[in-house]
C-alpha cells in the first residue's frame, strides 16, 4: 500500500506560488513523473550519466593533478629557496660573487663548484653519470637547498663524504654507509654516502644531452665545496652561480649584466628559471595536463550533450499527448521546460557526481605516479574546490546544452495541435530507389533506407554521434603510434650509435684516436659540440651547436622527409622547433655568440631547416662549426658503433679513461624511454580507452534505443501481418548498421583531425609528436565500434522479442 | 438546489463569425467557416456532428487550447482571440476543464497524482481524493492508468478537470473509446457535476443519443452550425436510448 501524500494546503498567493514553482519546482506529481520517467529510461540514462561522468573525471583528474604538482611546486620552491637564474661558467675568482651580488635586483647571489663524474656503481657494468655540487659544510641555507630525506650532511674534514640524490640511491639500492667509484681529475675515488636528499634544482633530473630521465644512471652527489674545489683545481674559484632576484627586479637585465661579468670568465650564459632543465620539463608537463585537461572533457561533454538531445527530444516527441494534456490543464511553459529540463539536469548531476568521485580517485592514483617521475619531499593530492565547481558546472553545462532543444520544443508545442493524431510521417523514396534501383531492393531495405533519409538532420546527428565515439577511441590510441614513430627516428634512424661519449673537456684529435681504437669498437665518428647563444631579431635561446662530420653514419641529421641528410659545408641546420622559436627561416642570418674558448660573435647563415620531434636541436658541419668558434681539431666527444660482445670490456676501460665525463648507452636509452612512458603515457592512454569505450558504448546504445522507441508500433504491426523476429530486427537493426558505417569513416577523418589539435597541444620545445595514425589504430576503433553496435543491437533485439504485440496496437501513439 | 439553464442566466462564451484554417501535414484544412454562438451560465451543451466538422476545433477555441484564424471569442467579456499565449495558460488553468476522448492521462502517475498534478496549481481546489470519491473511484485511487479500464481512466480524467473547481467543463468525445455502460457511467459522472457544482459543461459526441441529456443541442457539419435547439426535457444519463 502507497502511503499517502499529505495534501497541500490551497494558498491564495498563487501568482507568488507559481512563480516560486517554477523556481524550485515544487510539484510532487510532477518530480514523481520525473523520477518514473527516468526510472523507464534508466538505461539510457545510466548510459549518459557514463559519458558525463567520464568527462568530468577526466577534468577533474587532470586539473586537480595539475593544481595538486603546482601547489607542490610553489611550496616546494619557496621554502627551499629555488633561485631565479641559473649560469655556467668555466673559472671565476670567489671575490666575484661579491660583484655579481652588487647586480641591482640581485637579492642573494651564490656561487659553487659543478662537476659531472663518471661513475662506477656497484653491480652495473656500464658507467654511469654523476654531479658533483658543492655546498658550504658545515651546512648553512641555501638557494636551491637540500630537502634531507634521511641520513645526515657531510662533517668537516671528511672530503668523501657525500648526500646522494634520492632518485639514484632507490634505483641503485644505496643506503647511508655505502660509497660508490667516481673518476675525480683523473684519479678513482669512493664517495661515502651519508644521506639521501631532493633538491629542487633536480625535481627532474636528467643527464645533459639525453631525452628522459635514467634515475639508474645519473646521480647528483652533494660535498663539501671546499674539498670538491680542490679536487677539480678550482680552489677560490667557482664555475656556477646562482641567483635570487629581488622582488620586481627585472630578470632580462639581470641577466645582461651577469652575462657580461662573466664573459671574461668563461661564461655560458645565464638561464632564466623558465629555462633550468628541471623546471622546464616540469613546467612543460604541466602545461600539457592542463590542456589535455581542458580540451578532453570538452569533447565527452560535447558527446553527452548530443545524447541527451537526442533521448530528450524523443521523450518529448513520445509524450506529445501528455504535454499537450498538462498545457490543456493549465501548466505554463516555463513550468513545463523546467520539468523536462530537469530530467536533464538530473542525468547530469549523477554524471558530475559520478565524475567529481572518480576523478578525485583518478586524480589520486595519477599523483602519485608523478610521485615516481617529479622528486618532491611530500606530493599531497588536493582537489580544489574550484576544481570541482568547475566540474560540476560542466557537467550541468552539458546537460543544459543537450536539454536546449527538446525544451524549445515543448515550449512551441501547441496545446491543441497536440491532441489531434500526429500526421503521418512524410516518407519520400530514397536516392537510392530514385537513381532506378528500387527493383533490386526488398520491402524491408526500402524502409531502411526511407528512415534513414526521413530525418535527414536525426541519421546524421546520430552518425556524428557514432562517428564522435570513433574518433575519441583513435585519439585514445594515436599515441602510441605517435610514440612508436617518434622512438624509431630517434633511435634507429638518428641515433644509429650504441655509445655516446662525452668528455670533460674539449679534447684532441689524438683521444678519438685512443676511444676508437678502444676493444669492441666497430667504427666512430668524432663530434664537437659548442655551447652559444643564437640570435635572431630580439628573440634568442642558448643551446649547444652540434658539430657532425659531413656525412655522418651514427649520429645523423635527418631531413623533412626522414631520410639522412648531408649537412651543408657552412651554415646552420635547426631543428623546426628552434626554427619558430628564433623566428628563423632557410638564408636568414643567425647572430652566434659562442659561449667558450675565443668567445667569437658571427653571423651565421641558416643553411637547412629538419624536422625532429625532441628538444630544440642546432647541428653545423664539424669543420665549419671549428672556423666558427675559431678554434682546431678539437672534439667533445664520440659516437660508437659497438661489438656486442665485447662491450662490457669496452665499459671497463671507458670508466678508467679520465678525460670520459658521461657514457649514454642507447640500449638503456630506450629503455628508461620506455620506462617513463610507462609511468605516464600508458597509463593515460588506458584511461582514454577506458572512457572512449564507454563514450562508444553509450552512442550506440541509445541510438538503438531511441530507433526501437520509435518504431515500436510498427514492427509490431509487421510482426502481427506475419513478419519473424528477424525480419523486424533485420528492418530496425539494418538502419542502425547503415548508420554506423556511415559513421566510422566520419569518425575516422574527425579522429584524426582530433588528433592533430592534441598533437598541436602537445608541441613543447621538450617534445612534437608526429601526427600519425596507422591502420591498424583506426581499424581498432572501427572494430571496437562495430562491437558496441553489436552487443547494442543485441540487448535492443532481446526487446524486439518480447514486443507485447495486441497492447502495441491498442495503445494509440 | 439543482442548477439549470435559465434565459436570464449571464453568458460565459460568445463566439462571433469565429473561422479556423491548419494545416496538417501537406493538406489545408477549413476546420470552422464562419461559426457563431453562446453559451450561458451553468448550461450543459451537446456539440452534435460527424468527425471532421468541425467541433473538437470550436472546444478547442473555447477552451483557449487554440486561437481561430478568424473572428473573436470572449470568456466572461475577456476576449480570448488576442489573448497572449501566457494569458491563455493561466485562463486554462483557473477556469477550464477539460476531457478529451482518449482520457490524456501521464502513464506514469496513479490515479491520485493524476488528479493532484491539477490541485497543486491551482487556489482553492478539491481535495484528489474527493474529486475521485465524485466520481466513484474512492476504491482505485493508487492504480496506475494501466490498471485501470477505460472508463475507469476516463473518470479519472472527470475528476483531474473537476478538481479545480472549473467554471467551464469541456469534453471532446469523452465516450468516444467506451462501450455503452461504460460510456453511461461516464456521463452520469459529468452530469453530476452540471447539476451539483453548477459547471457550464459542453460535450462534443457523434452521437446523437446523448443530446438527450442536454440543455441545448448544437450541430456542425463541415465547419458551419447547422441547428441550434434548446432541449424541451432532459433525461439522466442512465436513461439514454444508445
Amino acid at each position: 500500500m502507497r502511503t499517502q501524500r499529505p495534501l497541500k494546503k490551497p494558498s491564495s498567493q498563487g501568482s507568488l506560488r507559481s512563480a516560486l514553482f517554477v523556481f524550485f519546482a515544487f510539484s510532487a506529481p510532477l518530480d514523481r513523473k520525473l523520477l518514473r520517467d527516468l526510472w523507464a529510461l534508466k538505461g539510457q540514462a545510466l548510459a549518459i550519466s557514463l559519458v558525463i561522468g567520464a568527462g568530468v573525471a577526466m577534468f577533474i583528474m587532470y586539473l586537480s593533478t595539475f593544481a595538486s604538482l603546482r601547489l607542490t611546486q610553489a611550496t616546494y620552491y619557496e621554502r627551499y629557496r629555488f633561485a631565479d637564474v641559473f649560469a655556467g661558467l668555466t673559472r671565476a675568482p670567489l671575490p666575484l660573487r661579491e660583484r655579481i651580488a652588487e647586480i641591482p635586483g640581485v637579492a642573494r647571489a651564490e656561487a659553487r663548484v659543478v662537476v659531472d663524474v663518471t661513475l662506477d656503481v656497484p653491480g652495473l657494468r656500464e658507467p654511469a653519470s654523476g654531479r658533483l655540487i658543492g655546498i658550504e659544510i658545515p651546512r648553512v641555507p641555501m638557494l636551491n637547498d637540500l630537502f634531507l630525506r634521511n641520513g645526515r650532511y657531510p662533517e668537516p674534514g671528511h672530503s668523501d663524504e657525500v648526500v646522494v640524490s634520492e632518485a639514484f640511491a632507490i634505483a641503485r639500492d644505496l643506503v647511508p654507509g655505502d660509497s660508490i667509484g667516481a673518476v675525480i681529475n683523473g684519479r678513482r675515488r669512493d664517495l661515502d654516502i651519508v644521506g639521501l636528499a631532493l633538491s629542487p634544482e633536480y625535481i627532474y633530473s636528467i643527464r645533459p644531452g639525453e631525452l628522459v630521465p635514467d634515475d639508474a644512471r645519473f646521480g647528483i652527489f652533494w660535498m663539501d665545496g671546499r674539498s670538491l674545489a680542490a679536487a677539480f683545481d678550482m680552489e677560490g674559484g667557482f664555475n656556477h652561480v646562482s641567483l635570487a632576484l629581488s622582488r620586481g627586479a627585472s630578470e632580462s637585465d639581470v641577466i645582461a649584466r651577469l652575462d657580461r661579468l662573466l664573459a671574461r670568465y668563461g661564461g655560458l650564459g645565464a638561464l632564466p628559471r623558465s629555462l633550468q632543465t628541471s623546471h622546464w620539463y616540469l613546467d612543460n608537463e604541466l602545461r600539457q595536463l592542463q590542456s589535455v585537461g581542458l580540451i578532453l572533457p570538452i569533447v565527452f561533454l560535447l558527446v553527452a550533450a548530443f545524447l541527451l538531445n537526442v533521448v530528450l527530444t524523443r521523450i518529448v516527441s513520445v509524450q506529445r499527448e501528455q504535454i499537450a494534456a498538462l498545457k490543456a490543464l493549465g501548466y505554463t511553459n516555463g513550468e513545463l521546460s523546467w520539468h523536462y529540463g530537469k530530467l536533464s539536469l538530473l542525468i547530469g548531476a549523477a554524471g558530475g557526481a559520478l565524475g567529481v568521485a572518480g576523478g578525485a580517485g583518478l586524480g589520486s592514483g595519477m599523483t602519485s605516479l608523478y610521485n615516481n617521475f617529479f622528486r618532491f619531499p611530500t606530493l599531497q593530492y588536493f582537489l580544489p574546490l574550484n576544481v570541482v565547481i568547475g566540474g560540476v558546472l560542466v557537467s550541468f553545462a552539458a546537460s543544459g546544452l543537450g536539454a536546449l532543444n527538446a525544451v524549445r520544443r515543448v515550449a512551441a508545442l501547441p496545446p491543441a495541435e497536440a491532441m489531434r493524431p500526429e500526421p503521418p510521417a512524410r516518407y519520400r523514396r530514397s536516392w537510392i530507389e530514385r537513381a532506378g534501383l528500387a527493383r533490386f531492393l526488398s520491402a524491408p531495405v526500402r524502409m531502411i533506407l526511407r528512415n534513414v533519409g526521413r530525418h535527414p538532420v536525426r541519421a546524421a546527428t546520430s552518425v556524428s554521434g557514432i562517428a564522435a565515439a570513433v574518433s575519441m577511441l583513435i585519439l585514445g590510441t594515436f599515441f602510441l603510434d605517435s610514440i612508436g614513430v617518434l622512438m624509431d627516428q630517434q633511435f634507429f634512424v638518428i641515433q644509429r650509435q650504441d655509445v655516446t661519449v662525452n668528455f670533460v673537456l674539449p679534447a684532441s684529435a689524438r683521444s678519438f684516436h685512443e676511444i676508437s681504437r678502444l676493444p669492441g669498437v666497430l667504427y666512430a665518428e668524432p663530434t664537437r659540440a659548442v655551447p652559444a647563444r643564437l640570435r635572431s631579431t630580439h628573440r634568442s635561446r642558448i643551446v649547444s651547436i652540434q658539430g657532425l662530420v659531413p656525412d655522418p653514419q651514427l649520429n645523423r641529421v635527418v631531413d623533412v622527409n626522414g631520410g639522412p641528410m648531408r649537412l651543408p659545408p657552412g651554415g646552420l641546420v635547426l631543428s623546426l622547433k628552434l626554427a619558430e622559436v628564433l623566428g628563423a627561416a632557410v638564408g636568414d642570418e643567425i647572430l652566434v655568440e659562442i659561449l667558450d674558448g675565443r668567445r667569437r660573435v658571427q653571423p651565421v647563415p641558416v643553411a637547412g631547416i629538419v624536422e625532429e620531434y625532441m628538444g630544440t636541436s642546432a647541428y653545423m658541419e664539424i669543420d665549419a662549426l671549428r672556423r666558427v668558434a675559431g678554434e682546431g681539431d678539437s672534439l667533445t666527444g664520440a659516437f660508437l658503433q659497438v661489438d656486442g660482445a665485447a662491450a662490457g670490456t669496452l665499459y671497463d676501460r671507458l670508466k678508467d679513461i679520465p678525460a670520459v665525463a658521461g657514457v649514454g648507452l642507447k640500449r638503456t636509452a630506450i629503455e628508461s624511454f620506455n620506462k617513463t612512458l610507462a609511468d605516464t603515457f600508458y597509463v593515460m592512454i588506458f584511461f582514454n580507452l577506458l572512457f572512449s569505450s564507454v563514450i562508444a558504448g553509450g552512442v550506440v546504445y541509445n541510438a538503438a534505443r531511441v530507433s526501437l522507441s520509435e518504431r515500436t508500433r510498427e514492427l509490431a504491426s509487421l510482426r502481427v501481418l506475419g513478419f519473424t523476429r528477424g525480419e523486424i530486427s533485420f528492418i530496425l537493426l539494418g538502419e542502425l548498421a547503415v548508420v554506423t558505417l556511415i559513421a566510422i569513416p566520419v569518425g575516422m577523418v574527425t579522429g584524426y583531425a582530433f588528433a592533430g589539435l592534441l598533437v598541436a597541444a602537445f608541441n613543447t620545445e621538450l617534445y612534437r609528436f608526429p601526427l600519425i595514425v596507422t591502420p591498424r589504430t583506426f581499424a581498432y576503433a572501427a572494430a571496437s565500434v562495430l562491437v558496441a553496435a553489436l552487443l547494442s543491437g543485441l540487448a535492443v533485439r532481446r526487446r524486439l522479442d518480447h514486443l507485447d504485440l495486441v497492447a502495441v496496437l491498442k495503445t494509440r501513439e | 438546489m439543482p442548477h439549470s439553464a435559465a434565459a436570464s442566466a449571464s453568458t460565459v462564451f460568445s463566439a462571433h463569425e469565429i473561422t479556423k484554417i491548419y494545416g496538417m501535414g501537406e493538406v489545408q484544412v477549413q476546420a470552422l467557416r464562419g461559426v457563431s454562438l453562446e453559451l450561458r451560465e451553468s448550461e450543459f451543451l451537446v456539440l452534435l456532428g460527424p468527425s471532421g466538422s468541425g467541433k473538437s476545433t470550436l472546444l478547442n477555441i473555447l477552451g483557449g487550447l487554440d486561437v481561430p484564424t478568424s473572428g473573436t471569442v470572449t470568456y466572461r467579456g475577456q476576449n480570448l482571440t488576442t489573448a497572449s499565449e501566457r494569458d491563455l495558460t493561466y485562463y486554462r488553468r483557473k477556469h477550464v476543464g477539460f476531457v478529451f476522448q482518449f482520457y490524456n492521462l501521464i502513464p506514469s502517475l496513479t490515479a491520485r497524482e493524476n488528479v493532484a498534478l491539477v490541485t497543486d496549481i491551482v487556489d482553492k481546489p478539491m481535495a484528489p481524493e474527493d474529486a475521485l470519491r465524485l466520481v466513484n473511484l474512492q476504491e482505485r485511487l493508487d492504480h496506475f492508468p494501466s490498471q485501470l479500464s477505460g472508463g475507469e481512466q476516463q473518470r479519472v480524467a472527470i475528476a483531474r478537470a473537476v478538481a479545480k473547481r472549473p467554471d467551464v467543463l469541456l469534453c471532446d468525445e469523452p465516450t468516444g473509446a467506451l462501450d455503452i455502460a461504460t460510456g453511461i457511467l461516464v456521463l452520469e459522472a459529468i452530469q453530476q457535476v452540471n447539476e451539483e457544482l453548477g459547471t457550464t459543461t459542453a460535450v462534443i459526441t457523434h452521437n446523437a443519443a446523448v443530446a438527450g441529456m442536454a440543455d441545448r443541442v448544437v450541430s456542425l457539419s463541415d465547419g458551419r452550425i447547422v441547428s441550434d435547439s434548446v432541449n424541451e426535457r432532459k433525461v439522466k444519463a442512465g436513461d439514454l436510448n444508445w
